[in-house]
């Protein structure tokens, strides 16, 4: 008796779950955020990397959203290859800086079509292994691969277990270091400092000291204007060099940086959508802006508020107008 | 806030020193011994050669795993199995999310702000009716409104799908016997596990969002009400019943009227455990897209910005206060008896809903839905000059002690450095051996099976190195832990200055997200193992200073005026006769230090931890399950060995706030 009311109770309330939620098929590559379009107000939901380049990028297009379009804009912060993910699925509208993922563009933008390519940034990314400038100058002949074992003494750190260090970044980072070192035979070891803010507050911390250092990182980059870094010339990037990650022995390409849009939001985005296309910008302008946002620590409204105002002519065009 | 309820710390009759009883000693090793002298050499044989665990042994999930994600990725727009379940969960959690956020912004910053304090009011009184609304609008004026309504929104649901599920749990597990024999292990084994290790496997299904963030905080928090409501409802007084049964009550009639409601303490301080343990998943969600408070915390550590961490971890630490205080209240049951005449029964909370509508509706009126863009105050800037100052004065060249910076260095070439190389170097069954005694001599032939098998199935799945960074940091930060936190509740039990004094201290290290924590100690310690230990100390210590302030102060009074009597020096009495007294209660610590500094150090993957936490942020980074649902599964294996080996006396509270 007594199970036959449960099963009939877990029936029933299964049965309203299913129909408070729509009956029959859920379709789950077609989600939105609960908080999208919340309060009658339009929104948009944009991913942010890690990066400040890519927070540049999300606080000046939303702040133009918001105060030209009349948008709401929701940011939510996912790494590089989930964001390709949860963009398939419309959780979010748009990547805004993408360093070259070629598996997830074969799989959401030709395969499932489910991702729509938005165009260049503007911006060309570079990733390379960079010395101190303060470093360089006293030994010119760093910037160069061949000579960098001379200095993996003093490179050496608690850490990187008597060999030098080459300070890595985050996880979710494109590198080869690993099989560089060893291709390379190199006397070092690479310390992944696990997120790009831990490697930057390290970075911060040797140039305060001016100590020697070794690290992966990457142009464009506000730091730069905080602690000069030249790059060490590693053997010259030919297409394909890197084709099997095991056998890398070559320096990393250069990158236009491009933007994705959900295929729907793409289509039927509106004037939201037009702007995320448009959207096109240069190195020094992305860096002025992610300057403010990581070492004036100007909130990503205030920082995109102040460029705004400074670069109409730039942003203008964006609108189409 | 948090403290471990009285039944754990209550002192043991005798002293129960670990090796108090030789003859049980002896009894239970002798033949382990015989059993070990046979096995050893059989398995030498077989698969000798290197220290580390033998190829042989292992397995290699990675073709099977990379193959599951994609079929996953490939399917979940088609397949039955997403169209008809996964889709609705996430449906529903995604509708429930949104229909409640949809109401608090309806309410407005006034209505919600009201809304807090009234229903405070009702449940706990004036005093903390003040608190809550004072909460709330700090919330507001820190400038964190919106995502303070999202991550509230995202709790009410995920604490009332945790209630409702541990409450099935509790009620069939309380009310049979061989329920609670059966999920006893499982929610052991739930609560023991590291929140970080398993977002990777509900990301694969749900993807990046909030269904994903709401389902990985349930599987976190559901527990304790389980296990509350079970403890609850088998604890009912036999004689109760009894009289219940005899005025010939039905099963039914007995349950709903003698059991449920014996067991109200329990159940509520199952809710407020449920509510603090999904709290403290806010922040860990925001990696998989949580939104909300936890994400702006998120944001501001990658532009290395402390002080806007701060402004939105606070809130968190705001809400976790009010809730923790408001329900601890409401389990105390002091709502019912005092109050005077508006408080009491039905007529309280009509006036809490007639006030929540009265200033909801005002708000709207008055066209004040959103908090009032000048009515926020900046404290980002002043927390992130005195971190720089901190930095810039304590990294390096303090005269005599040396800066920060060298002591971390010291840290890990005399410290971290040894202990990996010692355990790495140790033969594998050498440390499979020593982990069977260890938790034989402390608990049953039980836990040390299962001890040994979890450390066995690291080996298995082949990260054994990795693993054994992972445990030397762990054992390193125990040690740390452990010596400041004994030193520390030892002075806080002899003085009540002393603790009135670290009480708010150690209040929000505890409900402060531990994410807060990890760039301040880079800035301190640079990058790689030693700032994860010290995040990791930072963390488990406020645990471990309170209970073994609990436990020294609970030690029976008598004993001590026997002693004191006896002409014993303060120092006397504390080695002789607290410390052995309060035996239990410092194993306990011991044990819960473990839990939270394991979980804690695999955070320490974002900051240069490396080993297995940084296999787990890397699987999360890159969509990579092979990598990441294996390491996942090895932190999960690591603490079941840790907490078995430490088993304590009586598991309660633990995970922070």
């Amino acid at each position: 008796m007594r199970t036959y009311r449960t099963l009939t109770a877990a029936l029933v309330s299964a049965g309203a779950l299913l129909a408070v939620t729509g009956c029959g098929a859920a379709d789950m590559t077609k989600q939105a955020s609960p908080y999208a379009n919340a309060g009658g107000a339009k929104t948009v939901t944009l991913s942010v990397q890690s990066w400040v380049g890519a927070q540049a990028n999300v606080a000046v297009a939303a702040y133009l959203l918001e105060h030209e379009l009349g948008y709401r804009v929701d940011t939510v912060q996912v790494d590089e290859v989930p964001a390709w993910d949860a963009l398939s699925q419309g959780r979010v509208d748009a990547i805004l800086e993408d360093w070259g993922h070629p598996d997830q563009e074969q799989r959401y933008v030709k395969d499932k079509k489910t991702i729509a390519p938005g165009g260049d940034l503007g911006v060309t990314g570079h990733i390379g292994w960079y010395v101190p400038t303060y470093f360089a100058e006293k030994h010119p002949d760093i910037t160069d691969w061949r000579n960098l074992n001379k200095y993996a003494g003093q490179m050496r750190t608690p850490e990187s277990g008597g060999k030098g260090q080459l300070l890595d970044g985050s996880p979710s980072y494109v590198t080869n270091d690993k099989a560089l070192v060893a291709n390379l035979d190199l006397d070092y070891q690479v310390v992944f400092s696990g997120s790009e803010a831990a490697q930057i507050t390290q970075i911060k911390q040797f140039a305060k000291e001016r100590k020697p250092f070794l690290t992966y990182w990457y142009t464009p980059q506000w730091l730069f204007e905080k602690v000069p870094m030249t790059e060490v010339k590693l053997p010259a990037y030919k297409e394909g060099c890197d084709a099997d990650p095991e056998k890398v022995a070559c320096a990393y390409p250069h990158t236009p940086l491009q933007k994705y849009l959900n295929a729907d939001f793409a289509k039927g985005g509106g004037r939201a959508a037009e702007l995320l296309k448009n959207f096109h910008w240069t190195t020094e302008e992305q860096n002025e802006v992610a300057m403010m946002i990581a070492d004036q620590k100007l909130s990503p409204e205030k920082a995109a508020e102040k460029w705004v105002k400074a670069h109409g002519a730039t942003w203008k065009k964006w609108l189409g107008e | 806030m948090t403290s471990a309820s009285p039944a754990a710390t209550k002192a043991a009759p005798y002293p129960a020193g670990l090796l108090a009883n030789r003859t049980v000693v002896v009894g239970k090793l002798l033949p382990f011994a015989v059993f070990a002298a046979v096995l050893v050499p059989l398995a030498l044989t077989r698969w000798s050669g290197s220290t580390a665990w033998p190829d042989a042994l292992t397995v290699d999930l990675s073709g099977p795993l990379g193959r599951t994600s994609d079929w996953i990725i490939d399917n979940r727009d088609h397949h039955p199995l997403f169209l008809y379940f996964f889709g609705h969960v996430s449906n529903a959690v995604v509708l429930s999310v949104r229909a409640v956020y949809l109401l608090l912004l309806a309410l407005g910053w006034a209505g919600v702000t009201a809304g807090a304090a009234l229903i405070a009011w009702r449940v706990a009184g004036g005093r903390l009716a003040v608190t809550a609304a004072v909460a709330f609008a700090v919330c507001g004026g820190l400038g964190m409104w919106v995502p303070t309504m999202q991550t509230l929104a995202l709790m009410v649901v995920a604490v009332t799908a945790s209630v409702v599920l541990g409450a099935l749990l509790g009620l069939a597990a309380g009310l049979s016997d061989r329920l609670y024999r059966m999920t006893r292990p499982l929610l052991d084994t739930m609560q023991v596990l590291p929140a970080f290790a398993y977002l990777l496997p509900v990301v694969l299904i749900f993807g990046i969002g909030v269904p994903a963030a709401v389902l990985a905080t349930v599987v976190y928090a559901a527990p304790p009400m389980a296990r509350l409501t079970a403890l609850g409802l088998r604890e009912a007084d036999g004689g109760v019943m009894e009289a219940v049964s005899s005025l010939g009550a039905t099963a039914k009639q007995r349950l709903l009227t003698a059991r449920l409601p014996l067991a109200r303490p329990r159940l509520l301080l199952g809710l407020n455990q449920t509510i603090m343990m999904a709290l403290s998943m806010a922040v860990i969600a925001s990696v998989i897209g949580a939104a909300g408070l936890g994400d702006r915390v998120y944001q501001a550590l990658a532009s290395v910005d402390v002080g806007a961490a701060l402004a939105a971890g606070l809130p968190i630490v705001l809400l976790a206060v009010v809730l923790d205080r408001t329900t601890a209240a409401a389990g105390a049951g002091t709502s019912d008896t005092n109050g005077g005449d508006l408080r009491g029964g039905w007529r309280g909370w009509a006036v809490v809903v007639l006030g929540i509508g009265a200033v909801a509706v005002a708000g709207r009126l008055a066209g004040r839905l959103d908090w009032p863009a000048g009515g926020t105050v900046p404290i980002a800037e002043p927390v992130n000059r005195v971190v720089d100052w901190m930095t810039d004065h304590l990294y390096s060249g303090v005269p005599v002690v040396g800066g920060t910076a060298d002591w971390a260095g010291h840290f890990t070439t005399w410290v971290l450095d040894p202990l990996r190389g010692g355990l790495q170097a140790l033969p594998w069954w050498v440390l499979l051996l020593a982990v069977a005694a260890l938790a034989l001599l402390i608990g049953t032939w039980r836990t040390a099976l299962t001890a040994v098998l979890a450390l066995a199935a690291i080996g298995v799945l082949g990260v054994w190195k990795p693993s054994l960074d992972t445990l030397s940091q762990v054992l390193a930060a125990v040690a740390v832990t452990l010596v400041i936190g004994f030193a520390a509740g030892i002075a806080a039990a002899r003085s009540a200055r002393v603790e009135a004094l670290l009480r708010p201290v150690l209040d929000v290290f505890q409900t402060l997200p531990q994410f807060v924590y990890l760039i301040p100690v880079v800035a301190l310690f640079g990058v790689g193992r030693a700032p994860a230990v010290a995040a990791a100390v930072v963390y488990a210590l406020p645990a471990v200073v309170r209970i073994t302030t609990q436990g020294l102060r609970q030690v029976d009074p008598a004993a001590l005026e026997s002693a004191r009597s006896l002409g014993a020096t303060g120092v006397q009495q504390l080695r002789q006769v607290q410390l052995p007294l309060a035996g239990p209660a410092l194993r306990l610590a011991l044990n819960q230090g473990v839990v939270l500094v394991l979980a804690v150090v695999i955070i320490g993957g974002l900051v240069g931890g490396g080993a297995l936490g940084y296999d787990v942020v890397y699987g999360l980074a890159q969509g990579d399950l092979a990598t990441g649902l294996v390491a996942g599964a090895a932190i999960v294996c690591l603490g079941l060995m840790l907490d078995r080996v430490t088993q304590p006396a009586e598991r309660v509270r633990r995970k922070g706030a």
